[in-house]
């Protein structure tokens, strides 16, 4: 057992510290270390700037402009990212599209749409979530008919993040009602969210800002070529995603910075006549959260040291996103505890309390949705027992 | 970075858990147990023969070259089969006291008695009023000349009655808590002045109150300077606790996850039912997130660095504390009433577990430890 990198991983390691030093915009660090939402200007420039570097696409293979690093150079690389202050740079294309195109779409879509997520002109949003199908994501209703040479779509899809950002759309959508749920759902793609037909409601989140939307669609017609795969493979895609390499998932390297920011600010902030970080239980609770963030650091570990060596993760794996979750959950509320009275002030002009306070809130709101998307923590302890223990 | 096993490791694993499949069962732990001593010498016997009172020390101090791993892949093995020879306080405390402080002479007497299986000893540090905190040492040894006695009285010291030796930590200067000036001497259990109380424990084990009078003391390690061998002593069987403890769990876990897969209510097996599903879940939780603290408390216990130690250790036992609780107590609930009988090995498991909360300092206690280190 060791726990060490090796020199070239320290080489690689040093290599993306120097870069993120250089090149991360202070105003970009300012806004993401404080909780801060960033504009759609500054999200496609910072993805930019990433690509510039070929630290964009960074799990596509290098035939499709990936930089052909392996899963802990990765992994040390969101390492880096985060202990920078740097906001994540990937995007629903690079993580989700991405990878479905490459394992199941024709040449004709690859050339079309993987360059323009590599060079961020294009953004992508994900269309699965419905009214009515939420975890149970197989009882969408979204339909898609053949008419001619088109598809046409018609219903509704809601929780897009950034719907209202993007331009264009992937979705599972029906084309066959007379089977069993799962098999008559397909994949397609919308190639212009500003198409007639298309409607974009925003829905504002408990955070009070708006991510997430409601996307509308009445007769809107995509040329059949936009099918990826074969009608009917939709659910078989979607699933082919869930398999992706969780090394990241964890948020591990996120977390630590923001325990680190947490005991900053325990240090310089004060409460009865003292500092934050002398009050005994202030203490607990952030060694609590610290042990915690060391479990699941160590859990990701071994994640990837299997991923590293070739083999199949094991078991522990499928709880990354469950403590996950649960670890920036505990984190948020924990500097929500510590902000006291300046817990109350919301999306006030300029900063009411103390500038680290300013947003903590806010993120202890937006980070409810956390066990919620992607398979609620629920989902997941369903699916742990039916795959994992054999309870049916 | 890899966190698999060493082939030498893996043969550990497979040969104890060999032991304890074939020659360990339920029914003979108990029948071991229900003897005077309360273990069996002939197993102990056993133990030695195979290598595994070895494994843990380096190869010049007459061990087999391993470390703290080493010592963790053997206490969860004794783990999942509730092993109650003396392999704790014997071997992973005294064993790492004589390694780390003992004289070569100690060290070719009394370790590789340790490590021959002819010798068992224990370390008695705890006292009445002493807590948690190592440092409050009532115990006091006297000087005069180059010979030491020592007066006082140990509590809950682990196979106690039937160690051979013992290392007490007693005070050479300073007063109750002061850091400086509590030393550490070998002292003969059978010596005139050692008056041992002994006692059955939760888990069937045995641990007794010693006092001694005036008994005479041989230095181990410096004078004054014992505190630091001490709490390197106390973490690395913590670690070891941690080791066993996962050991109990991964099987206390195993046995539930079956038996909720065949008790039958309501005309179907309770294991369909979504709510009992989810505590399998959790109880799963738990033992793989506790795994991955026992991982990184096994590697970090060698650390040179004594913040970086410290913190490993309480990390774990806080994480590890929190789980083996939660996972004793499901256990014992998703049995239902035939979890709380003296019968089903899934109860002793529990009393290990409850046990495992309060060895070596509890879980507030380890916690206010790492609050401190940070």
């Amino acid at each position: 057992m060791n726990i060490d990198y090796s020199p070239e991983e320290l080489e690689f390691q040093k290599e993306v510290r120097t870069w993120f030093k250089e090149n991360l915009p202070q105003n970009l660090k300012e806004k993401n270390m404080r909780g801060e939402m960033l504009t759609r200007e500054e999200i496609i420039q910072w993805q930019q700037l990433l690509g510039s570097a070929g630290y964009l696409v960074v799990s596509w293979p290098p035939e499709h402009g990936g930089p052909d690093w392996n899963a802990t150079q990765r992994y040390i690389f969101d390492e880096e990212r985060a202990a920078a202050g740097a906001p994540v740079g990937f995007s629903m294309g690079i993580i989700m599209l991405g990878p479905v195109l490459m394992a199941f779409g024709t040449p004709e879509q690859k050339e079309k749409y993987l360059p323009k997520i590599v060079s961020a002109e294009d953004w992508w949003c994900q269309g699965y979530s419905e009214p009515g199908a939420g975890s149970d994501l197989a009882s969408l209703n979204t339909q898609a008919v053949l008419d001619g040479d088109d598809y046409v779509i018609n219903g509704t899809k809601i929780w897009t993040t950034y719907a209202h950002h993007a331009n264009r759309c992937f979705c599972l959508v029906r084309t066959d009602n007379d089977c069993k749920k799962q098999a008559g759902i397909s994949f397609i793609l919308i190639d212009d969210m500003s198409a007639a037909g298309v409607e974009i409601k925003p829905i504002v989140s408990i955070d009070g800002e708006h991510h997430l939307n409601q996307v509308f669609f009445d007769n809107v017609r995509v040329p059949k070529e936009n099918l990826v795969g074969v009608e009917g493979q939709g659910w078989t895609i979607a699933k082919y995603l869930l398999t992706h390499e969780r090394t990241t998932i964890a948020g591990v390297a996120d977390s630590k910075l923001n325990l680190a920011n947490i005991k900053r600010i325990a240090r310089e902030n004060e409460a009865d006549g003292k500092a934050l970080i002398d009050d005994e239980q202030t203490r607990l609770d952030i060694a609590r959260a610290e042990i915690n963030l060391t479990q699941l650091e160590f859990t990701n570990f071994r994640t990837l040291a299997d991923t590293a060596a070739g083999r199949a993760p094991g078991p522990e794996s499928s709880l990354l996103k469950i403590k996950g979750t649960d670890t920036q959950q505990e984190l948020s509320e924990l500097k929500v505890k510590m902000a006291g009275y300046y817990a109350f002030p919301w999306h006030s002009e300029g900063f009411v309390g103390p500038e680290d306070f300013a947003f903590a809130t806010q993120t202890y709101n937006f980070l409810r949705a956390s066990t919620i998307y992607g398979g609620s923590t629920e989902v997941q302890k369903n699916v742990v027992a039916k795959m994992l223990l054999g309870l049916r | 970075m890899d966190f698999s096993y060493s082939d030498e490791q893996k043969l550990i694993k497979e040969q104890i858990e060999k032991f304890v499949q074939n020659d360990y069962s339920f029914e003979t732990r108990n029948k071991i147990l229900a003897t005077d001593e309360g273990f069996d010498r002939a197993v102990w016997k056993q133990f030695a023969e195979l290598g595994w009172l070895g494994v843990s020390f380096s190869e010049e101090d007459g061990g087999f070259g391993g470390g703290a791993i080493e010592t963790s892949v053997v206490m969860e093995a004794f783990g999942g089969g509730m092993v109650v020879e003396p392999y704790l306080s014997t071997v992973v405390l005294s064993g790492n006291a004589l390694a780390l402080a003992g004289s070569s002479e100690q060290k070719a007497e009394l370790l590789s008695g340790i490590i021959g299986g002819e010798l068992l000893m224990s370390v008695a540090y705890a006292e009445a009023k002493s807590g948690y905190n190592l440092a409050n040492v009532g115990t006091a040894a006297k000087k005069s000349g180059d010979a030491y006695t020592v007066s006082g009285e140990k509590v809950v010291v682990l196979g106690g009655e039937s160690a051979n030796k013992l290392i007490v930590s007693a005070r050479t200067s300073g007063g109750n808590s002061d850091e400086d000036g509590i030393s550490l001497f070998v002292v003969d259990a059978k010596a005139a002045g050692v008056e041992v109380r002994g006692y059955k424990t939760m888990d069937g084990a045995r641990a007794a109150n010693i006092s001694f009078s005036d008994v005479p003391a041989e230095l181990l390690g410096e004078e004054g300077k014992g505190l630091a061998v001490l709490e390197n002593v106390i973490d690395l069987g913590t670690v070891a606790s941690c080791a066993q403890a996962l050991g109990e769990m991964a099987v206390s876990f195993q046995r539930t996850l079956e038996y909720v897969k065949v008790r039958e209510q309501f005309g179907t097996a309770i294991g369909s039912f979504q709510v009992i599903q989810h505590r399998l879940v959790d109880m799963f939780t738990h033992v793989e997130s506790s795994r991955s603290m026992l991982i990184m408390s096994s590697m970090k216990v060698s650390s040179e660095d004594a913040v970086d130690r410290k913190k490993a250790v309480s990390g774990a036992k806080v994480y590890i504390g929190d789980a083996a609780r939660a996972v004793g107590q499901d256990a014992v609930q998703l049995h239902g009433g035939i979890g709380m009988t003296e019968e089903l090995d899934i109860g002793h498991y529990f009393r290990r577990l409850t046990l495992f909360c309060s060895i070596f300092g509890s879980t507030s206690h380890h916690l206010k430890r790492y609050a401190d280190l940070s």
